[in-house]
């Protein structure tokens, strides 16, 4: 059992979310970097997708009832358990009644804490995902408050002593996202050919930053107006998480996690799968540059961080091999 | 059958592709099509979730268990080979009451269609609806069938709170919202049957090919 000290409403219980129901209007929705979660799951021997928190709003405090094992990933934020610091990107063991704070971070933006186990709380339509939007899943559907308790199912989880970190490559180079501009990679998508020349040259050549109307949905960005060609009036249509959309004000939306699952809005241009984390890291007023990719490219980068997962679930096993 | 024009086909991100069958307004022959194909393209090897939009089609695949060009392939020959036939929907009868603080468009709404209030609303509950779509939200339905006389624009900017039951008109569309939510469609009434229930064995009521008819509660201008 865990209970949370200090909270904001914006943190939640997310998993690798709920995929299958966008037909019957269901988000995908789970944790924004899903990359983080699941390393943070397979640093602690769980299944990548088991249910942690994300953590968007500091300072986060929460207090162990139980022994518990835990490891914190994603954002590069100050730590500390009872009166010990530690980095990010960290598993270990804690003891009942101690103390963790997560304080604001230095660079990225949501942090993910997995438990050893899981926490237990009811599957809905196959996830553990907070759905805000639809009030369900997660700790009732809604974001965490203070004084909530968490469950956790009950696991053996074998850590070294002090515990061990990981370091993923491609974090270290970017300084976990905020190496200002934030370059995204982006397919064209649909309307894309409906803008004016013009519109192509500023989306991939201008810079864009993420306005203060930024939440799990999506972001609105602000930069050189996007105009298209003619006035296009679409049907609604089913969008996916970096769907980049242009409203009639020109500026556009990036949707994410929690879009909705049909949209009307022009699209220009699709952000990659893969740096999908790099938005979940950007805080409000981070810059954005959007770089074009091949399909290939984009299916290169899918299949390099499938196996980044699968090496590391598999070098766990190592890890925790000598110590047996 | 009807020789169908080859749908557009783009790419959504690497993992899906959008199928766009439209021709300008929408068309039911064309949503039937939609129906067939989504259904089909469920089981081509790959393939992850079929999304029906209106008039148009999203396909999630994993794209390192196929790709793009070959399920685009397989998504034009559906489209050209696919018998297109109506569902056998269920009929749901939803009931209204029209205006009031709950419905405070509803005069806005008969001016614009330049009809009395009471003949704005007999005629929205005379027609016969299909659920052409479920999307945007949870248990969210486009409505297609509404009368081409009360269509109305959408609002310039979408209200912040729409309220679970309201019953709504966008454009061309109708609806009727399953959860409080931003929306920027009018407000002529609303309902208490419940359209998403997160509890329920089948948690959405309508489901594509239903149709739907509204019945006249009360009207309170």
């Amino acid at each position: 059992m865990i209970e949370i000290l200090t909270t904001g409403l914006p943190n939640t219980v997310q998993d690798l979310g709920r995929p299958g129901y966008l037909a019957l209007g269901i988000s995908h929705g789970g944790a924004m970097d899903s990359q983080a979660l699941a390393i943070a799951n397979l640093m602690l021997g769980n299944d990548p997708s088991a249910a942690g928190l994300e953590v968007a709003l500091y300072p986060f405090r929460l207090r162990a009832h139980v022994d518990i094992s835990l490891a914190i990933t994603g954002a590069d934020c100050p730590i500390s358990i009872g009166d010990r610091g530690y980095p990010s990107w960290w598993a270990t063991a804690i003891r009942a009644g101690e103390v963790v704070v997560l304080e604001a971070p230095r660079s990225g933006a949501r942090s993910y804490i997995a438990f050893a186990g899981g926490l237990d709380v009811p599957p809905v339509m196959g996830s553990r995902a907070t759905d805000v939007k639809g009030g369900f899943g997660g700790l009732g559907g809604r974001g965490l408050s203070r004084g909530d308790r968490l469950r956790l199912n009950t696991a053996e989880c074998l850590l070294p002593a002090g515990g061990f970190g990981v370091a993923v490559e491609e974090r270290q180079a970017t300084r976990n996202g905020n190496a200002y501009p934030i370059e995204l990679r982006v397919l064209p998508a649909a309307e894309f050919d409906a803008f004016t020349p013009q519109s192509h040259a500023a989306f991939t050549g201008g810079e864009w930053s993420i306005t203060n109307d930024a939440n799990r949905m999506g972001y609105r960005l602000s930069g050189e107006a996007l105009s298209l060609v003619s006035p296009l009036e679409l049907l609604s249509h089913g969008i996916v998480p970096g769907t980049v959309q242009v409203p009639p004000s020109g500026q556009p939306i990036i949707q994410l996690a929690d879009a909705n699952t049909c949209g009307g809005y022009p699209k220009i241009a699709t952000v990659i799968e893969t740096d999908l984390w790099r938005l979940a890291q950007a805080p409000v007023g981070a810059r954005l540059r959007f770089v074009p990719v091949s399909a290939e490219a984009a299916t290169v980068s899918l299949r390099t961080a499938r196996q980044q997962l699968e090496a590391l679930a598999a070098s766990r096993m190592i890890i925790v091999g000598r110590r047996r | 059958m009807a020789v169908t024009p080859a749908p557009r086909i783009s790419l959504a991100g690497s993992g899906a592709l959008l199928l766009d069958g439209a021709r300008g307004s929408f068309d039911d022959a064309t949503q039937e099509l939609v129906w067939s194909v989504a259904n089909a393209a469920r089981t081509l090897e790959g393939v992850r979730e079929t999304v029906p939009g209106m008039n148009n089609l999203l396909v999630l695949f994993d794209p390192l268990a196929t790709d793009a060009p070959s399920i685009g392939e397989r998504l034009r020959s559906l489209w050209a080979s696919t018998d297109a036939h109506a569902v056998a929907g269920s009929l749901h009868t939803v009931p209204v009451s029209y205006g009031g603080a709950r419905g405070e468009d509803l005069a806005g709404w008969a001016a614009h269609c330049r009809l009395s209030v009471e003949e704005a609303v007999r005629r929205h509950a005379a027609a016969t609806y299909t659920v052409a779509a479920i999307g945007a939200m949870p248990g969210f339905p486009y409505l297609s069938g509404l009368d081409p006389r009360l269509a109305w624009p959408r609002r310039g900017s979408p209200r912040l709170k729409v309220a679970e039951g309201a019953v709504i008109i966008g454009g061309a569309q109708a609806g009727i919202m399953p959860m409080t939510a931003p929306s920027g469609w009018h407000i002529i009434g609303h309902t208490d049957m419940r359209l998403f229930d997160v509890q329920a064995p089948s948690p959405v009521l309508l489901r594509p090919g239903d149709k739907v008819q509204f019945e006249i509660a009360g009207i309170e201008r």
